[in-house]
């Protein structure tokens, strides 16, 4: 997977009520939620973002609520992936059971600045910042956790999963 | 291999003698819990995975109570789902209103987790029940709708962080504070991917509702969970009241820890979060001048009857500050009525409180108490984000109950001293 884009900069800690409020989460439609992506943050965020642009945040992102609405807000927003110094706990496993791709290295989190030209080799785990001819590496992926991507997501791996048990192999 | 008591825990539930922190594992779930926010997109990826029926749909627990009693019509919509797919799939364990609570005040109370338990939730305060001894954590809904098809789900096993917690407890000083205080400590990922392990003699001395305060806060310092180790009060607590068998486990000596932290507490004060992260922490005292608008005495951290005594106590014979509200939410219908028998309420009601039926309500901004830009609210919720509450430009600070109780009768953020 490669992905590559206009790059939004985000500082340490940015919680889940910043990515989607509490008082839109009375549904959970992909395009409502987007509508409101990163409003707490900055209100002029989900108005201004083109499909296919990154979201760069320090440590932390994601922290607070359980809420699979924030990724589902960026994913459906049209970012094409978050890279940040860390990630919160439940964050990291919700995107990547939804299939938002998100890449840990603190490196390309202090060093990305807003705007920058980012292109990203999934596989390798390579981050290219093309504005400032830089190289960084992501924090490898578990093999465990590249069988969920590969699946398509949690779901379809539990699915899969399933019909090979009943299928007894 | 000495093991933690969170390790051992895991082990059991992976069908192993040991695990290490890092390893990637399987477990068995004893309950996964959802609520009317994260089941709704449960039960439609749950449709997606071709199972006809919940693992166990005794195991399986749904409790309305973020929007609910219904707020809205959108919001009853997302309850009529949950209400749907409960009736359909026969599960024993939904709650509906009138009959419910705060999800983490609930389950607790009904006997539905219990020592030993491995417990996952859509939501990320699940972790409230290490509380009792068990293994309990906060996930996503595409995590819950695969443990409701499968009864199982994966997990990394985390280091533990041991804090040590010595000395006697002053007065009006609490598992709030303690967590609080720690938080203060370690930063809002100090815990990151951890277990927090609570121990020594001031947290062997808490009740069970102080112990589940502590526990329900391990997220904010972005732990995996939180954990005390079972002892008598633990058991007393469980007795009569679990609905499954139960299994106490402690951590071997010569467990390995990633850190341990020691802290004397005998002369700590009441400690108050700023806005706006939960690890913005100061003593009461040193608060200074902050005056309120509102404050809120309820939620899965301090909804509890050991909660309610302590801000009647503080609330007794005295009145409401002219310019605040006061808003008192039972975490549970049994707490209300607990709280009705013992004159609770009309000590609130007399003070110029509103006491509210159960609900998570203003604690994530919801509804029962949205602040205005620029108001003050003094909470004894658990989280003080940007916006967490209300408009973004307005402010919310974190205390105990006792603390918020005798902030809305002055008007501004103080201790219970300056007015007991
Ligand atoms: S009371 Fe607040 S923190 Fe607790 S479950 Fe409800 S919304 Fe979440």
């Amino acid at each position: 997977m490669k992905l590559q884009g206009k790059t939004w900069k985000f500082g340490d800690d940015v919680d889940t009520d910043a990515i989607i409020p509490a008082r839109y989460l009375n549904t959970s439609e992909p395009a409502e939620l987007a509508a409101h992506c990163m409003e707490d943050a900055d209100p002029a965020f989900a108005g201004r973002v083109r499909p296919g642009e990154m979201i760069v945040a320090g440590r932390n992102f994601g922290c607070g609520s359980s809420r699979e609405h924030a990724p589902i807000a960026i994913k459906a927003a049209g970012v094409s992936c978050v890279i940040a110094a860390t990630f919160a706990r439940i964050f990291y496993r919700n995107a990547f059971n939804i299939g938002l791709p998100i890449f840990e290295s603190p490196a390309a989190a202090e060093k990305i600045q807003a705007g920058d030209e980012v292109a990203v080799d999934a596989a390798a785990g390579t981050i290219y910042n093309l504005t400032r001819g830089e190289e960084y590496r992501a924090t490898p992926v578990p093999p465990f956790m590249q069988e969920i991507i590969a699946a398509g997501g949690l779901i379809d791996y539990v699915a899969r999963r399933l019909t090979r048990e009943k299928n007894g192999m | 291999m000495p093991m933690t008591i969170t390790e051992k825990i895991l082990a059991a539930h992976a069908g192993r003698d040991e695990v290490s922190p890092g390893e990637l594992i399987n477990v068995k779930v004893d309950l996964a819990l959802g609520n009317d926010i994260t089941a709704p997109v449960a039960i439609k990826e749950f449709g997606r995975t071709g199972v006809a029926e919940v693992f166990d749909r005794e195991r399986v627990a749904l409790v309305p109570d973020h929007f609910v009693p219904n707020k809205d019509i959108k919001s009853a919509e997302q309850a009529k789902l949950l209400r749907d797919f409960a009736r359909r799939q026969g599960l024993t364990n939904y709650f509906e209103v009138g009959r419910m609570g705060i999800e983490h005040c609930l389950l607790p109370e009904q006997g539905l987790v219990g020592p030993g338990d491995l417990v996952i939730g859509a939501d990320s305060h699940t972790c409230t029940y290490g509380a009792l001894g068990a293994f309990s954590t906060g996930v996503g809904s595409t995590d819950l709708a695969a443990a409701m098809a499968l009864g199982e789900t994966w997990l990394k096993v985390p280091e533990t962080l041991k804090f040590v917690y010595h000395g006697a407890l002053p007065a009006w000083v609490g598992g709030k504070d303690l967590i609080l205080y720690t938080i203060g400590q370690t930063g809002v990922d100090g815990a990151l991917y951890m277990a927090m392990e609570f121990t020594g003699p001031a947290v062997a001395s808490l009740s069970m509702d102080g112990r589940l305060t502590m526990a329900n806060m391990a997220v904010e310092a972005g732990a995996k969970n939180g954990i005390v180790p079972p002892d008598e009060i633990t058991r007393r607590y469980v007795e009569g009241r679990a609905k499954r068998p139960y299994q106490f486990y402690a951590s071997d000596p010569g467990a390995r820890y990633a850190r341990v932290y020691e802290f004397d507490v005998s002369k700590l004060e009441p400690q108050v979060a700023f806005p706006h992260l939960p690890s913005n922490v100061r003593p009461v005292s040193e608060a200074g001048r902050v005056e309120i608008q509102q404050a809120v005495i309820g939620s899965c951290t301090n909804g509890r009857m050991e909660d309610l005594r302590l801000a009647a106590k503080v609330l007794q014979g005295k009145k409401v500050h002219p310019d605040v509200r006061l808003i008192v939410i039972p975490g549970t219908q049994e707490i209300y009525r607990t709280a009705l028998k013992e004159g609770l309420v009309e000590i609130f009601l007399d003070a110029g409180a509103a006491v509210s039926t159960p609900t998570c309500g203003p604690c994530l901004g919801g509804y029962m108490g949205i602040l205005a830009a620029g108001e003050r609210c003094i909470a004894t919720t658990n989280r003080n984000f940007v916006g967490r509450m209300g408009h973004p430009q307005s402010e919310v600070y974190l205390s105990n109950p006792a603390v918020a109780a005798a902030s809305a009768i002055l008007g501004r953020i103080a201790g219970p001293q300056e007015v007991c």
